[in-house]
């Protein structure tokens, strides 16, 4: 790729300037409505942990019972605090990519508007007791059209830009087109098929395709996209190349899909499909490591980023963390890991690694690096709080996957000993406690972000010189190579 | 082709999702497509089990008024559709599984390893294998424990599993804490997972006493199929 964006003004007839091409106020609300469901998400998984810690604090009421807590957290995690993130930065960043608005600013509204009806209403449905039997697709029967409807809504609102740009495309959308159209077909697939067409064992393989598709067919595939543009903004040069750009993005595209029924190992699906994900999936872990490459050698010379600038902190450490994740996953899903560790903690500490860890951490650095400019700041109010807020969420995510993950040998290897059950649950019970205690520790830090946030909005400069000035090439859209 | 942008909607999008979905779900469905999926009527198609009759004997005026019918098949399938429900709504499958894997010991644990034809019929869609265990597998969980026993765990598990992580579901219980429709069909659920087994513990030909039964409502010996 040897293209560079023209700038503002040139070429695209009507705009003349950022500011008609971005709906900074949609990328706002956006980015709201996501922390605000992560903090619901967060404590929900707080009384679910205090479920396990046996200090559940509201015993025997129907509206509190655990287990629609635990689905509360996922989903909300999923399509309230993921979603809305994403789709608050593909409003920034898909206009620039292609100098062309999305196809309309009202339609963005609506599916605002639809998102929020839809994310809501599932917690609602949740804790009223109409959770569908799909992991992650526990959203009830009847709210699922409105969210397929939502999909295509938003497939069509940002398709439209892209495919109307021209010249060569920038890796980013690569990611994104594909993305839109996997994110519909997945959410289908995963909601209707095992519920209306086939059940038992073949509903259990696609229900395991679901659960993977939606981390590997609609969070990576915009995480990374979203990487791509930022980083290289950010650090005001090009990714280091484009060959493995290329090569990530197929081998992905390609082996991704193919892992869906590697959660269901050793279960009654026939072996030979069992295999197969495994390969599928081991294949994948190259392709990941092709990726990170990338981006570090795209670091080389600019380390000092790291230290300077909070947002490159957040994405680089969650990059660490999808290495860690995926090199886990390539063992894990091997048949004599599963042996031990199916079932157990270990693989809990998994996804809090995946979901939080990597694409919580780019969601967390994407809004460390707009909300100053989103609220017409000059910078953060305080840029020691920003410190607080990740060092808390990091070392304590760190803390809780490694907890996690030890946790889940032991009780792997206690079970297959053959222990009385009530032996294994007194053997996790302190690292439960371990657990609890690095949740509120991560819950805190959002805490510091949160106040920070609201600090900004309200005194709209820094209390203190900033030392790290807004970066104001993140306007321009100079992402080529 | 590979950077334009109809090819990577067409290859990417649409071509390596569908084989996925080919590869991952279609071949697994076509593979048990002659394995028909066991109806509601099927299930009770040979009588009702053990522990159903028990509840009815236990609470006889309760029982009457949750179940009208009485001990009969069609309110054995009320009930287990209720349990079913139940165990979605209340996301048990996100503490227990149901399946047995050959490996670990687990059929020493909890008895004969899973096969795909236990999971076809209308209560496992969407199959509930289960991805977490807090607490144990359930899929042999028929006559492990008796009624009592449930009764008093569902209510306060603690009281018999002192180190028990599993939520108190009061919400099972009328006002007098004896179970209510819903905690009788989530009792009734939970014995009747592995009721379809050989080995299952059914009390054969033990009927119910001061119970009306009608002639095809007796537990039979068709219960063991497979
Ligand atoms: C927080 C996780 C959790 C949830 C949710 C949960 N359980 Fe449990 N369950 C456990 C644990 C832990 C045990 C083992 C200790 C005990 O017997 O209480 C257990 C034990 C059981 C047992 C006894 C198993 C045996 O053979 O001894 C049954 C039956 C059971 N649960 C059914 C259910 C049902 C039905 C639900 C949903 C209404 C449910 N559980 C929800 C954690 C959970």
């Amino acid at each position: 790729m040897t293209t560079v964006s023209p700038a503002i003004g040139e070429g695209v007839s009507g705009i003349s300037s950022v500011r008609d091409l971005v709906n900074e106020k949609l990328v706002l609300w956006h980015f709201m409505a996501s922390l605000t469901y992560v903090m619901i998400a967060m404590l929900a998984g707080f009384l679910y942990a205090l479920q396990l810690q046996q200090l559940y604090p509201f015993p025997g009421i129907e509206l509190f019972s655990p287990g629609r807590w635990r689905m509360v957290h996922t989903n909300g995690v999923a399509y309230g605090f993921i979603a809305n993130a994403f789709l608050g930065a593909l409003h920034w960043a898909v206009p620039r990519l292609t100098l062309r608005r999305v196809l309309s600013v009202k339609l963005s509204w609506f599916i605002f508007a639809a998102w929020q009806v839809v994310v809501l209403s599932t917690v609602v449905g949740l804790l009223t007791g109409y959770a569908q039997a799909v992991e992650w697709g526990e959203t009830p029967i009847f709210i699922d059209p409105l969210a397929v409807v939502g999909l295509i809504l938003v497939a069509i609102n940002f398709l439209t830009p892209i495919l109307k740009s021209e010249g060569p495309m920038y890796v980013t959308l690569w990611y994104f087109i594909a993305a839109f159209v996997w994110t519909v077909l997945v959410y289908a697939m995963g909601n209707y098929i095992p519920q209306f067409f086939v059940g038992g064992v073949a509903s259990g393989a696609i229900a395991g395709l679901f659960i993977h598709d939606l981390v590997g067919l609609f969070v990576t595939p915009l995480g990374w996209g979203l990487m791509y543009y930022f980083v290289p903004i950010i650090l005001k040069k090009p990714i280091w190349s484009h060959g493995l750009s290329l090569v990530g993005f197929w081998g992905l595209a390609f082996f991704y899909p193919l892992n869906g029924i590697h959660h269901f190992l050793y279960s009654p699906i026939p072996m030979f499909l069992q295999y197969g994900a495994v390969i599928a999936t081991i294949a994948v872990e190259l392709v990941v490591t092709t990726v990170v490459v990338n981006f570090f050698m795209t670091l080389r010379h600019r380390g000092d980023a790291l230290r300077t600038n909070l947002a490159i902190r957040w994405f680089y450490i969650g990059m660490v963390f999808y290495f860690m994740t995926c090199l886990q996953c390539a063992f894990q899903v091997s048949l004599t890991f599963q042996k031990i560790i199916h079932f157990t903690d270990w693989v809990v500490g998994h996804s809090h690694l995946v979901m939080f860890g990597v694409f919580g951490f780019w969601i967390l650095g994407m809004m460390v690096h707009l909300l100053p400019r989103l609220l017409g700041a000059t910078g953060w109010y305080r840029s020691s709080w920003n410190e607080w807020h990740f060092w808390l969420t990091g070392i304590s995510m760190l803390v809780m996957f490694f907890d996690l993950m030890i946790a889940g040998l032991v009780q792997g290897f206690m079970w297959k000993d053959l222990a009385v059950w009530e032996a294994t649950l007194t053997a996790s019970a302190p690292f439960w406690l371990i657990r609890t205690f690095s949740g509120v520790a991560i819950i805190v830090g959002q805490f510091f972000f949160i106040s920070n946030i609201l600090m900004t909005a309200v005194y709209k400069r820094p209390a203190e010189p900033s030392t790290e000035p807004v970066d104001t090439s993140a306007i321009d859209p100079v992402v080529a190579t | 082709m590979f950077e334009s942008k109809s090819g990577i909607f067409l290859i990417a999008g649409l071509f390596f999702f569908a084989l996925s979905f080919v590869v991952m779900g279609l071949l697994p469905w076509l593979m048990y497509i002659d394995e028909p999926e066991q109806t509601m009527e099927d299930l009770v198609a040979d009588g009702v089990i053990h522990e159903f009759v028990d509840l009815a004997e236990r609470f006889p005026d309760r029982f009457a008024k949750y179940f009208p019918d009485g001990v009969t098949r069609t309110s054995f399938a009320a009930a287990l559709k209720r349990g079913h429900e139940i165990y979605v709504a209340e996301a048990c499958w996100h503490c227990h599984t149901q399946q047995i894997r050959p490996v670990s010991g687990e059929d020493l644990r909890w008895g004969p390893v899973s096969h795909a034809r236990e999971y076809q019929n209308v209560l496992q869609r969407p199959v509930l294998f289960g991805t977490r265990r807090v607490g144990p597998d359930l899929i042999r969980e028929g006559a492990r424990h008796g009624n009592d026993w449930h009764i008093a765990h569902f209510h306060t598990p603690v009281s018999v599993v002192p180190t028990s992580v599993m939520p108190r579901y009061s919400w099972f219980y009328d006002e007098d804490d004896y179970p209510n429709r819903d905690g009788m069909s989530i009792i009734t659920y939970v014995q009747w997972l592995g009721s379809w087994l050989a080995e299952y513990p059914y009390y054969r030909g033990e009927g119910p006493a001061g119970v009306e039964l009608g002639a095809t409502d007796i537990i039979t010996d068709a219960m063991v199929t497979p």
